[in-house]
């Protein structure tokens, strides 16, 4: 049994005292699941001293329909995320890249919220305090020098959750609670290039809701499919090596609109960019080849995970050659 | 920092009063001594401590006892009726499904909550219900084997509980 620390709980059951119960304790952590934060702080990672418990929070609890949107509740299971019949109609990525979410027991509590927040990942922080200790740390937590790329002063420990290249798809947005009130905007700009501090969030906010548009007004009027697929060590239970996400729409045997997302390459996920020079194309063999070969050129993944970095940029652009290749 | 933490263990309603940081797994083994629950990794990895917590599968290791306020919370330690083993239980003898032993009590949950689910799935949906366990004896293969003979009999323990 690994180090918890002492912690106060608070279960509030609203986002605003919610809000205000992290204010009084600055230094403490919002929880959700904790599937991911409760092994943080086991491994010393994350020390807080107070945990504000969003999960009795109904307004975070609801998946809502309206004529135009879906609202996502930040603190909605992935389990309810991935089983949800609207969102699978409209989202499909979505629903897929929640189901591929560890394993089914994770699944159950982990939240929505929690995978879009996903503290970043690399082997040389993931691991347990002596462990961490006997390497002299990393640049990303107590320590001088990064050892997936020495001499720099970036952190390039990999975003690795599933739902948000999903999300990114289809422009979604998150709603933001904090000390200042409450505030909206695109998801992508949730993240930042540095996997020391990849999310944009301030101090004291809480990810409450995320809201998607379904594709009424789509650029083109073709129907847009999508998917999400990942490769990873443990097929049962793991995080990406490397995830994508595609969404593409086909008229008369063309691309009419295409959108590629990445996860656990880099900091943060992230539009691949280019896809519109596909627009027009038809798709044979040589057009899902250059969007392979697009794809693994962006998928600039390093050394953050056991499986070497050279894998994980092929397999990207053989994930993305894949999920085209099954719209079309 | 500590929390009076009411709920029901394996049918029994409780009150305890409780550190706010403790982990259910140690709530449940050490505080009342249930300790067919097992911790064999410490990240969510192997899945040797899901619980039931009403209903569904968890893992108790990564799970705080004191978010389990007002929670119908089962374990392995629970399954058996006057001395008669579960359905489960009696799969995972008859068809060996435990070598080591140490992943049993998270795969007898995993799969209970299955079989509470969906009395009758196919190998497939078995699989998928048991992707969060590891195991590293038996190669899985009696392990399905042993839920499926429990798909098999448990009407059987039904009428057998009925005429008894």
């Amino acid at each position: 049994m690994e180090f918890m620390p002492q912690m106060q709980m608070h279960q509030p059951t609203s986002v605003e005292d919610a809000v205000s119960l992290h204010g009084a304790a600055p230094d403490g952590r919002y929880l959700a699941g904790g599937s991911d934060l409760l092994v943080n702080i086991r491994r010393g990672i994350e020390q807080p001293d107070s945990l504000v418990y969003v999960n009795n929070i109904p307004e975070m609890r609801a998946i809502t329909e309206t004529s135009d949107q879906i609202t996502i509740g930040g603190a909605v299971t992935l389990r309810e995320l991935s089983g949800n019949s609207a969102v699978a109609e409209h989202f499909a990525a979505v629903a897929q890249a929640a189901g591929e979410v560890a394993g089914p027991s994770h699944r159950e509590y982990g939240t929505v919220g929690g995978n879009l927040c996903l503290d970043t990942r690399c082997v040389f922080y993931n691991q347990s305090e002596w462990w961490r200790a006997a390497n002299n740390y990393c640049l990303k937590y107590r320590g001088e020098i990064c050892h997936v790329a020495p001499g720099g002063k970036k952190c390039f420990a990999a975003f690795s959750g599933d739902v948000a290249p999903a999300l990114l798809l289809f422009d979604a947005e998150v709603e933001i609670a904090g000390p200042d009130g409450r505030r909206r905007m695109p998801l992508a700009d949730l993240y930042r290039n540095d996997g020391m501090d990849h999310l944009t969030l301030r101090p004291g906010e809480l990810l409450v809701a995320i809201h998607v548009a379904k594709l009424t007004t789509s650029i083109s009027s073709a129907p847009i499919a999508s998917a999400y697929a990942k490769s990873r060590i443990r097929g049962s239970i793991d995080f990406p090596l490397a995830g994508v996400a595609v969404a593409m729409a086909v008229a008369g045997g063309k691309i009419t609109d295409l959108r590629i997302a990445l996860t656990g390459v880099s900091p943060l996920p992230f539009l691949a960019k280019g896809m519109d020079d596909f627009i027009g194309r038809e798709g044979d063999e040589t057009c899902l080849e250059e969007i392979r070969d697009k794809i693994r050129t962006q998928a600039k993944a390093m050394k953050t995970t056991t499986t070497p970095p050279h894998y994980r940029r092929r397999v990207a652009g053989a994930l993305a050659q894949k999920l085209a290749a099954s719209i079309f | 920092m500590k929390t009076v933490l009411s709920l029901s263990v394996n049918g029994t309603t409780r009150d305890d009063v409780i550190p706010d940081n403790m982990l259910l797994v140690d709530y449940l083994r050490e505080n009342i001594g249930l300790t067919g629950t097992k911790v064999g990794c410490d990240g969510g990895e192997c899945g040797a401590c899901t619980v039931l917590i009403n209903d569904r599968p968890r893992h108790s290791c990564l799970t705080l006892a004191v978010t389990c306020q007002g929670a119908r919370i089962e374990t392995v330690d629970g399954l058996s009726r006057d001395n008669r083993l579960s359905a489960l239980q009696r799969g995972f003898d008859e068809k060996l499904g435990a070598q080591c032993g140490f992943c049993t009590p998270g795969m007898i949950m995993a799969s209970e909550a299955l079989l509470r689910a969906n009395p009758k799935p196919d190998e497939a949906a078995i699989r998928n219900a048991l992707a969060a366990n590891i195991c590293r004896c038996t190669g899985y293969v009696k392990i399905i084997e042993a839920v499926q003979f429990a798909a098999e009999i448990a009407n059987e323990i039904a009428d057998e509980a009925l005429a008894s």
